[in-house]
């Protein structure tokens, strides 16, 4: 590829960040109009990319590689399959929304718009990069920036929000550098996350380190490192007073993307280098999958804040992914070879991780536009603002049936898929997550009802509609899960031979007959 | 391209697009565009009868065409969707689009100058997709999906006027319940797919036959779709969503509460039916016998007269589900078809009794009285004869009474029933629910009747301000009242006893596909009804009769003193009355320690997992960090680093004395030294 | 006893002397004097080293090299002391002390 579009589509808002450098700090209108372009092409090469990647292939696509740092045999190595490909276009358009989501930011612009480029050239990079080396310094390069903009531009706790977000964040990227280290110098000396796929299984098996195999020691770190991120019950409680404190942009960007990171990292790095103790772990998965369901679903029905009522809610809608990614064992032999199960749960988890990024986009950012009239979140503060706002009622309906998996918006494809692939194995398991669907429908009703119906609060009767920036904010993320939601085959097609190629890898080491 | 596939399609789309017109643009249409959404209601109707048309001109008892494509897919995981057109969808479709046009029709009085006119109707319309889509359905997965869509709409429409507490917490508590329906219907349904591999009808059926599903399995399959259908059908134990469901509006309910949405369950298990084991048809049999019984007690002490309405059709409803318990799952679906008239022509005329009292009260300036209690009326006969016609030829169809139509179904349900018990030997608890509830029945609905209708007017106030309902909303009434004659279920024969006609001709009953069925087979179900239809006729005929009779001396006559009995049976009364505690207990047993266990999780989570388990780690790092500050300043750096640099200072101060500047020292010290080396050299 | 022995020990007895002259005198006058007689002390053992030991005329050129070399730094130490007693009306080197500390 002569382009080197990836390259591109990594450091295209640092050139939007340096171009903001150089702004003076009063001109406000041209750092945003500098933020959105950025983002905006950005956007433009992320859709780009989706149309010119090649459905037809698992592999990895517009591979870029130089030389980095030879003496450590370290590259600089760009790519995309089916994996990375809906995280891209993810990216830049949770980007460009938030740039307008934020367009009212008054504190210190420049700073945060530079500061929010730079997050977005890290989270590109994270899922663009397939040099372990890479990979790790740009997921720390998106910590920075996001402690920065919770710590500075959040709400009254924010300080203790950011750091106990960045405390938590750093404590799972030690673990993960410890992995690569290890991986590292186990298996060849070498970053390479494509040809540590092929040598890591061979070289850790049957390596003990302190009478514990090998694998199973480093999958951990890994899956603590990244379950952090998703976050995975019992590490979760970052989540909700990140997302409290932060403000709406970030918000959307924190559950839109960087929960992702957690889940792309497991489906990446886990399940690529360590096929054979996803036999070993996908029941704790599914496991850990339902106590998310059922845990975050109950927390966030008590809730009385709306966006910690969200951000429970994320943890609920990603614990069906895990579910789904445990289903990668349907596969194996001691199921009977159940690869359509294996691949609904895989696809399902995958759709679920895109989905989640619109919908719960969507949350937030109904969440901020009425904090930004009300100046509180009290779900039992409102009351009767159907009435009063009837077009953000009904955007805002969307949103929320969306969430409560209703057929017809994406959300319920995805965790239709992952509930179908997860049952043949976790029968029981799966059993108590569909109490899940229930407990969704019951906290997103209730908060639904208390915002909008009864009677109309009197304190807002003069409370303005959501106005056009808002609704240009909303109305892509409906409209792509609405899109999804009837017709998910365009979405499904781009991923379809990448998972069959991780549940291959993964059919291939150990194919279901227990090695530990 | 099929003609069934265009007709399908449009019949299908129609309401869809008229939806999405009415949610965008339809405040801004003329007549805030209620047209836009009639029409399309109409042309389904129009093509629902083309069809049915064409199925009777065809007359073939297994006409079957199915459509589908491939809606998603992976390498080896598939999604079909499609169209299922036979015979039972085709009469379905009809029976939706005639209950949905009528419900269209009278809305256009019935709500007039609602302030959210037009999204009314896109409800409506979207109502009429989402059913359309359960009907039409080839596969679980179409009919899942829709099935949640139509929950959409009854969640919308219940809480339509949601300025009230009461209907906003009405569609909450109707989606929710249905949602725990639909947990076990999700399991049945992925059940099936783990042994099948599939989610249409045709590779299901074709897979129990083949013995991939066996057993207990089967069976928690089974039960797990019949969930589905307690929840969607208001079965006892989830029945307690549809008599709050009544918050809605009047056509509303007769729409989706009464007609077409909660029969939907019924739908899926005459559909399923096939692939059902015994055990899950004994349950069945037993939860819809238990509920027609059950609800009919509450009907008696109601007071409403919509509540009313609403516990007869949960026990109506409780009737089909008992027919599919007991084998005759084409009577069911007769009976759906028939009550769906019937019942919808009651809320029809429920509704215009509603909105007559509405308009008098307005005048009155009064905004205190109950426009729906019963107590308030009374002698309306004189004031709207259209609206009293109307709902007597309904109570007589429901009740039972030869020609009208619902003596044909009833009594073939009846029949069913006993033909259970003569086959089996045993079950006789569910000829006394069947027949308990006929008896009921016919009561409950002529107290309504006469304590609505006739005797002197209970407030003559209001009665003086009634008049008849306008022509938008008797034109459903007309139509459906003459639905509820035999003639239309019996053509070509024409005896008003017997339910043979087209539709027991058309609508066949498919074999039991679980393998080593202990049923015994269509033929024998047939036959052995065939026997029990004449003792059972004669019983309901009798019961009915009674019931009626008991009505009419007690509410009409007032022979017998209705307070005397009731204060005679207190207990049972009371019972009845708090519709035997079941929501109190519900609110007790289940909504409030389910609240409570999240309150409890949150508090956990927030509170002490996180403050005490999570903040401990920070506040032991911080102690540590303490711990590790002092040692490191006041040992390390204070006490050995500078230590060295101390003592070392302390040497140089010391050494300094002998420093003094003064060179006759130094060269005294030089001489002494050489002194000490000459006497060193000496020795 | 031979003869150079009592040069030597005559010698040994001036260098003692000036020694004890430079080390306990505060006059610096009389520091002076004591270096030049542990000069002369030296010259003295150059001179009978040269005319016992077998040095030759070695001895007496290293004596008369002293002797100039005496005159000159008893012409510079004159030099610092008269300086020396501008800057502090004295000269005893007792006094001399700034560069202490």
């Amino acid at each position: 590829m002569d382009l080197n579009i990836l390259s591109l589509l990594v450091w295209l808002p640092i050139i939007g960040m340096l171009g903001i450098a150089f702004i003076p700090r009063d001109k406000v209108d041209i750092i945003k109009i500098i933020a959105a372009v950025a983002t905006g092409l950005q956007l433009f090469l992320a859709i780009l990319l989706w149309m010119q990647f090649d459905k037809t292939s698992g592999g990895i696509q517009f591979m870029e590689r130089y030389y980095w740092i030879p003496s450590f045999n370290i590259f600089y190595t760009l790519g995309v399959d089916g994996l990375s490909l809906p995280m891209v276009l993810l990216t830049p358009l949770l980007s460009f929304l938030a740039v307008f989501v934020s367009w009212n930011t008054k504190r210190a612009v420049k700073g945060f718009f530079a500061l929010f480029l730079l997050l977005d050239t890290g989270m590109m990079g994270v899922f663009l990069s397939l040099d372990f080396f890479l990979f790790y310094v740009f997921w720390e390069v998106m910590l920075l920036p996001m402690y920065f903009l919770i710590g500075m531009w959040g709400g009254p706790q924010r300080v203790y929000a950011a750091i106990k977000f960045f405390l938590f964040t750093l404590f799972g990227s030690v673990l993960m550098l410890i992995a690569i280290l290890a991986l590292y110098f186990t298996c060849g000396q070498t970053f390479d996350i494509i040809t540590l796929m092929q040598t890591a299984p061979e070289a850790l098996n049957g390596v003990l380190w302190w009478g514990m195999s090998a694998i199973k020691v480093i999958w951990i770190l890994l899956f603590v490192g990244f379950a952090i991120k998703v976050p995975v019950f019992p590490f979760h409680t970052w989540l909700p007073l990140a997302h409290v404190e932060a403000p709406t942009a970030i918000s959307v960007i924190l559950a839109g993307v960087l929960l992702k990171m957690g889940l792309y990292g497991m489906l990446r790095v886990n399940y690529g280098m360590l096929p054979e103790a996803v036999w070993w772990f996908a029941g704790a998965l599914a496991v850990l999958g339902v106590i998310n369901v059922i845990w975050g679903g109950l927390a966030a029905l008590a809730q009385k804040d709306l966006k910690k009522m969200v951000a429970y809610s994320s943890i609920n809608h990603l614990g069906y992914a895990l579910m789904g990614m445990a289903a990668v064992v349907a596969a194996g032999a001691a199921s009977g070879n159940n690869y359509a199960a294996a691949e609904a749960g895989l696809s399902g988890a995958m759709f679920q991780m895109f989905n989640h990024g619109t919908i719960s986009a969507m949350l937030f950012i109904i969440a901020g536009v009425v904090y930004d009239r009300a100046h509180h979140r009290e779900i039992a503060g409102f009351g009767g603002l159907a009435k009063q706002m009837p077009i953000y009622a009904g955007v805002a309906a969307v949103a929320f049936f969306a969430g409560l998996g209703l057929p017809t918006l994406s959300g319920f494809i995805s965790e239709f898929m992952c509930f179908v692939g997860a049952f043949p194995v976790f029968r029981t398991i799966v059993i108590i997550g569909t109490l899940g669907i229930l407990i969704n429908a019951a906290y997103f009703l209730r908060a639904y009802q208390k915002i909008f119906f009864g009677k109309l609060n009197e304190k807002y009767s003069d409370m303005p509609e959501i106005n056009g920036r808002e609704l240009f904010t909303l109305i892509p993320l409906a409209i792509i899960t609405f899109v999804l939601g009837v017709y998910p085959a365009p979405f499904l097609n781009v991923i379809r031979d990448t998972v069959s190629g991780i549940i291959e890898h993964v059919v291939a080491h150990g194919g279901g007959v227990g090695i530990f | 391209m099929n003609i069934f596939l265009q007709y399908t399609l449009l019949i299908y789309f129609l309401p869809l697009i008229a939806f999405g017109i009415q949610i965008f643009v339809g405040k801004r249409l003329p007549r805030q565009g209620d047209w836009v959404s009639i029409g399309a209601v109409l042309a389904t109707l129009v093509l629902s009868i083309a069809l049915f048309a064409g199925m009777l001109l065809d007359y073939n008892p297994t006409f079957k065409q199915n459509f589908s494509f491939t809606w998603l897919e992976t390498a080896n995981f598939k999604i079909s969707m499609g169209f299922l057109v036979d015979n039972i969808t085709i009469i379905m479709l009809l029976v939706v689009a005639i209950i949905s046009s009528a419900s269209h029709i009278y809305s256009l009085k019935y709500m007039e100058g609602d302030s959210r006119y037009s999204q009314y109707y896109a409800y409506l319309s979207l109502f009429t997709f989402s059913m359309n889509g359960i009907v039409l359905a080839n596969s679980m997965m179409l009919l899942y999906m829709s099935w949640e869509l139509v929950g959409l709409s009854s969640y919308l429409l219940i809480g339509f006027w949601f300025e009230k507490d009461s209907a906003s917490n009405a569609g909450k508590k109707a989606f929710l319940t249905n949602r725990v329906g639909d947990i076990g219907f999700f399991i049945g349904i992925m059940s099936l797919f783990t042994a099948i591999g599939s989610f249409s009808y045709s590779d299901i059926f074709a897979g129990v036959a083949a013995g991939k599903i066996t057993g207990t399995l089967l069976t928690l399959a089974g039960i797990g779709l019949f969930m589905g259908a307690v929840g969607k059908s208001a079965q006892f134990p989830l029945h307690i969503w549809l008599p709050d469901a009544m918050e809605g509006p009047t056509p509303v309910s007769a729409l989706i509460h009464a007609a077409t949405m909660v029969a939907a369950g019924v739908f899926m298990m005459v559909r399923v039916f096939p692939i059902l084991s015994p055990d899950v048809l004994i349950i069945v049999a037993y939860i819809g016998g238990f509920t027609a019984f059950f609800a009919a007690t509450i009907a008696i002490t109601r007071t409403d007269i919509k509540q009313v309405l609403a516990y007869s059709t949960l026990s109506q409803l409780g009737y089909m589900i008992m027919a599919i318990g007991t084998g005759a799952y084409t009577v069911a679906f007769f009976h759906l078809a028939i009550h769906a008239m019937f019942k919808a022509n009651l809320f029809y005329g429920a509704g215009s009794v509603i909105h007559g009292m509405h308009h008098a009260l307005h005048k009155l300036g009064d905004h205190k009285t109950d426009a729906q209690d019963m107590r308030n009326m009374g002698g309306l006969k004189s004031k709207m004869p259209v609206t009293y016609w109307a709902m007597v030829i309904s109570s007589l169809a429901i009740s039972g009474v030869p020609l009208f139509s619902g003596f044909l179904s009833k009594d073939a349900i009846l029949a069913g029933t006993l033909a259970l018990v003569n086959r089996t030997g045993s079950h006789h608890l569910l000829l006394f629910f069947g027949f308990g509830a006929a008896l009921i029945t016919a009561f409950y609905m002529f107290r309504m009747i006469f304590l609505t209708f006739h005797n002197k007017p209970n407030k003559p106030k209001i009665f003086e301000h009634m008049k008849e309902s306008p022509t938008a909303m008797l034109i459903p009434l007309v139509v459906l009242s003459t639905l509820s004659i035999f003639i239309f279920y019996t053509l070509p024969n024409v005896n008003p006893l017997s339910g043979q006609g087209w539709f027991t001709h058309l609508v066949a009953q498919h074999e039991s596909l679980v393998p080593g069925n202990l049923n015994p087979s269509v033929y024998a179900i047939e036959e052995s009804i065939h026997h029990s239809h004449f003792p059972a006729m004669i019983t309901s005929l009798i019961v009915a009769g009674l019931g009626l009779l008991l009505a009419w001396l007690m509410y009409f006559k007032k022979l017998i003193s209705a307070e005397v009995w009731t204060k005679r049976l207190r207990p049972l009364y009371t019972l009845s009355f708090n519709r035997y505690y079941i929501d109190e207990l519900y609110d007790k047993i289940i909504y409030q320690p389910f609240l409570k266990i999240a309150d409890w999780v949150a508090y956990l989570d927030w509170d002490v997992y996180d403050k005490y388990f999570i903040n401990g780690f920070g506040r032991v790092t911080e102690w540590f960090a303490k711990v590790v500050g002092i040692a490191d300043y006041d040992g390390l750096d204070q006490g050995i680093v500078d230590g060295f640099g101390r003592s070392t200072q302390r040497l140089g101060n010391s050494l300094k004395k002998i420093q003094t500047g003064k060179i006759q020292n130094y060269v005294l010290y030089a001489a002494f030294a050489i002194v000490i080396l000459l006497i060193l050299q000496m020795l | 006893m031979n003869i150079l022995q009592v040069y030597l020990t005559l010698a040994a007895v001036l260098f003692s002397l000036g020694i004890f002259a430079v080390i306990t005198r505060r006059n610096a006058i009389a520091v002076l004097m004591g270096i030049e007689l542990i000069l002369n002390a030296a010259n003295l053992n150059f001179i009978a080293f040269a005319r016992f030991g077998g040095m030759n005329f070695s001895g007496h050129i290293f004596a008369l090299f002293v002797i100039v070399l005496a005159a000159a730094e008893a012409a510079v130490a004159l030099a610092i002391i008269i300086n020396l007693y501008q800057n502090f009306q004295s000269i005893n080197v007792d006094e001399a002390q700034q560069l202490k500390q």
